[in-house]
């Protein structure tokens, strides 16, 4: 069952009515419906194809946030071997809103580390929609002292609306935590490659994709608050997303001209929740090429430049 | 999720309207309503010797309470390409940016100065809660940037005096940017065998919090601040429950084991002293030997023989 966003109407529309044809012809193996339906199915192909080709800001947003997307859990078991999850921060927990541990990537030991949001009801609170606490950050903090020692490259999936806005989470010392991650990101001297996979949102966000390369997929944002948040602030009004949105330049293609990302990876038509397994390829060929571009790069190197690249950022303007 | 709460509005426009009347001479404690004539409260350091409220102090006259005699130099900041998202919203951004000098006679919202404290020769980036919430765009990362080079270049500790209401949201994605930009900086000092000592002031969130602001080797923090990545709005909206008292504030964090101390703002420089002193193993000062900022009642640095 496909879940249709507001601005894909028209879509539903056209996608219900050959369905209903093809299910009148199941029940009636004498009516011929193949042809029409045909004609439905183009027909919707093309609406797909027109409405993902130029997407607004805020639609961007809703496709990011698409419940049917591909999410961390569906990349690292499609793309990688031997995953074996590493757990807990040594202090206090574990943090499920965030996987992580060793894994291959084409037979390569890689660390793997990720925001999960989960597929259902259950798993989805068993995540905490992917909303990190600080256990979180302080887990992704060891697994990246563990990379770094092992001298295996860390790949970041990047997929939150936020941290954790909770009681326990500011007294456990959120800031702290995610303060540390950043720095963290920033100081090892192996690569580190970041996707962000759908959101990528303020400081939640950055504790994980402070990496050499960062890639995005296309229809994925990248925001120092939600549209929403910016919104009720700058307008006082929530209802102004979408000029919130469009403001705040949150869309892959405006952040690559910013050259605050380096990469963006082409989704297929009408997005990665329509196709998860084209989605998840064609990251797994950016993750590939990537990573290989620190093929026999010294480790001092890699660190300095990572660094330099954040120092030099803000040279751009749209 | 939002950085910037709603809190920072009242506080703003209170600020703005002490400021609308510098001719008025009393003006009333926010916290006790004590009656403060302004002489006594600027002798105080804006804080109320009623209540021990601390209040607004511009940067300015915080550095000249930090440094011996009152005297620092500036130091240049870069400025960055303004408005670089040509960010629209209901106020264009320039404007905004024009109408923050103005009120504050600032450039933007973080002054980097150099001098001695204590003798002890240091460079203090201070934030300013008046201009724009004090928020952390480009500018702000270029004095952090500036402040830190300026620390490795001088050998001398980095004190940095934070107050946010969290992310310049006209800078947008390079406002996020901030955080690994001036983690960066700070982790120059340190590596470089520096003090970095961070003074977290009212109020100071988000993402502010978040990078540099929790990264000292020391933190201190003045009464009753609030301190916190999510505001507490946010976190009783999301939560559905009334926080306790005292929530995410200066002391509260203390408890929590985010801050080393709590310390009084006319005890800061005396603080300073003694830390910096202890930390880049110098000998100590016997009691009253610091020139006090003013300069009055005070043996000239060069007459105590002390080095
Ligand atoms: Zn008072």
């Amino acid at each position: 069952m496909q879940n249709y966003l507001d601005f894909e109407k028209g879509l539903a529309e056209i996608e219900g009515k050959a369905e209903e044809l093809r299910a009148l012809a199941r029940q009636d193996p004498e009516m011929d419906v193949e042809e029409e339906a045909a004609a439905l199915d183009k027909k919707a192909q093309a609406l797909l194809s027109d409405l993902y080709r130029d997407l607004t800001p805020w639609r961007k947003a809703q496709v990011a946030r698409h419940p049917s997307r591909p999410h961390c859990k569906d990349y690292i078991e499609a793309l990688f071997t031997e995953y074996t999850p590493l757990a807990g921060d040594r202090n206090f927990a574990d943090d499920p809103a965030v996987m992580g541990g060793l894994a291959r990537l084409n037979d390569r030991p890689v660390v793997v580390i990720g925001q999960e949001k989960g597929n259902d009801t259950a798993s989805r609170i068993a995540r905490n929609f992917g909303m990190m606490r600080p256990e979180g950050y302080r887990k992704v903090v060891r697994l990246m002292d563990l990379a770094d020692r092992f001298n295996l490259p860390v790949i970041t999936l990047v997929d939150t609306q936020g941290a954790y806005p909770g009681k326990g989470a500011e007294e456990r010392g959120q800031s702290e935590a995610i303060a540390r991650s950043t720095e963290k990101c920033l100081s090892i001297r192996v690569p580190l490659i970041s996707v962000i996979i759908g959101e990528g949102m303020s400081g939640g966000a950055i504790a994980l994709t402070t990496g050499n390369k960062v890639a995005m997929l296309e229809h994925a944002i990248y925001t120092v608050i939600s549209p929403e948040g910016c919104a009720s602030i700058l307008w006082k009004n929530a209802e102004k997303m979408r000029e919130a949105a469009e403001a705040l330049r949150l869309t892959a293609q405006n952040l690559r001209q910013l050259r605050v990302i380096d990469r963006i990876i082409d989704e297929p038509i009408g997005g990665a929740q329509r196709n998860p397994d084209a989605a998840i390829a064609a990251v797994g060929r950016t993750l590939t090429a990537l990573l290989a571009e620190f093929d026999g790069k010294d480790r001092d190197e890699i660190r300095s430049d990572r660094r330099k690249k954040f120092l030099e950022m803000g040279a751009v303007a749209l | 999720m939002s950085w910037i709460s709603n809190f920072t509005r009242p506080m703003i426009n209170s600020l703005f309207s002490r400021r609308e009347v510098p001719e008025n001479l009393w003006s009333k404690c926010d916290n006790c309503g004590t009656m403060l004539f302004h002489r006594e409260l600027s002798d105080a350091l804006y804080t109320c010797p009623t209540c021990d409220h601390h209040m607004f102090i511009t940067p300015r006259e915080r550095l000249k309470s930090l440094f011996d005699l009152g005297i620092f130099t500036t130091v240049s900041v870069p400025d960055p390409i303004v408005d670089p998202l040509h960010f629209k919203d209901q106020k264009p951004y320039p404007k905004r940016l024009a109408d923050a000098r103005k009120t504050t006679s600032e450039h933007e919202a973080m002054l980097v100065a150099e001098g001695n404290i204590g003798e002890v020769k240091a460079v203090v980036a201070v934030q300013d809660f008046s201009f724009m919430a004090g928020s952390m765009g480009m500018y702000v990362g270029n004095a952090i940037i500036a402040a830190a080079q300026r620390a490795v270049e001088l050998r001398a500790p980095l004190i940095l005096f934070s107050a946010a209401g969290g992310a310049r949201m006209q800078e947008g994605i390079l406002s996020l940017m901030q955080m690994p930009r001036t983690t960066v900086a700070v982790d120059m000092v340190k590596e470089a065998g520096l003090p970095y000592i961070v003074v977290l002031t009212h109020p100071t969130t988000g993402g502010v919090t978040a990078s540099y602001a929790m990264l000292g080797d020391v933190h201190i923090a003045e009464p009753n601040a609030l301190i916190c990545f999510a505001g507490p709005r946010v976190i009783e909206q999301t939560i559905r429950e009334k926080l306790p008292e005292g929530f995410q504030r200066s002391e509260y964090l203390l408890d929590h084991g985010m801050l080393d101390r709590v310390v009084h703002r006319t005890q800061m420089r005396d603080e300073l002293a003694t830390l910096l002193r202890l930390l880049l193993n110098e000998r100590p000062r016997s009691h009253g030997d610091l020139p006090s900022p003013e300069g009055e009642a005070s043996v000239p640095a060069e007459a105590t023989g002390t080095a």
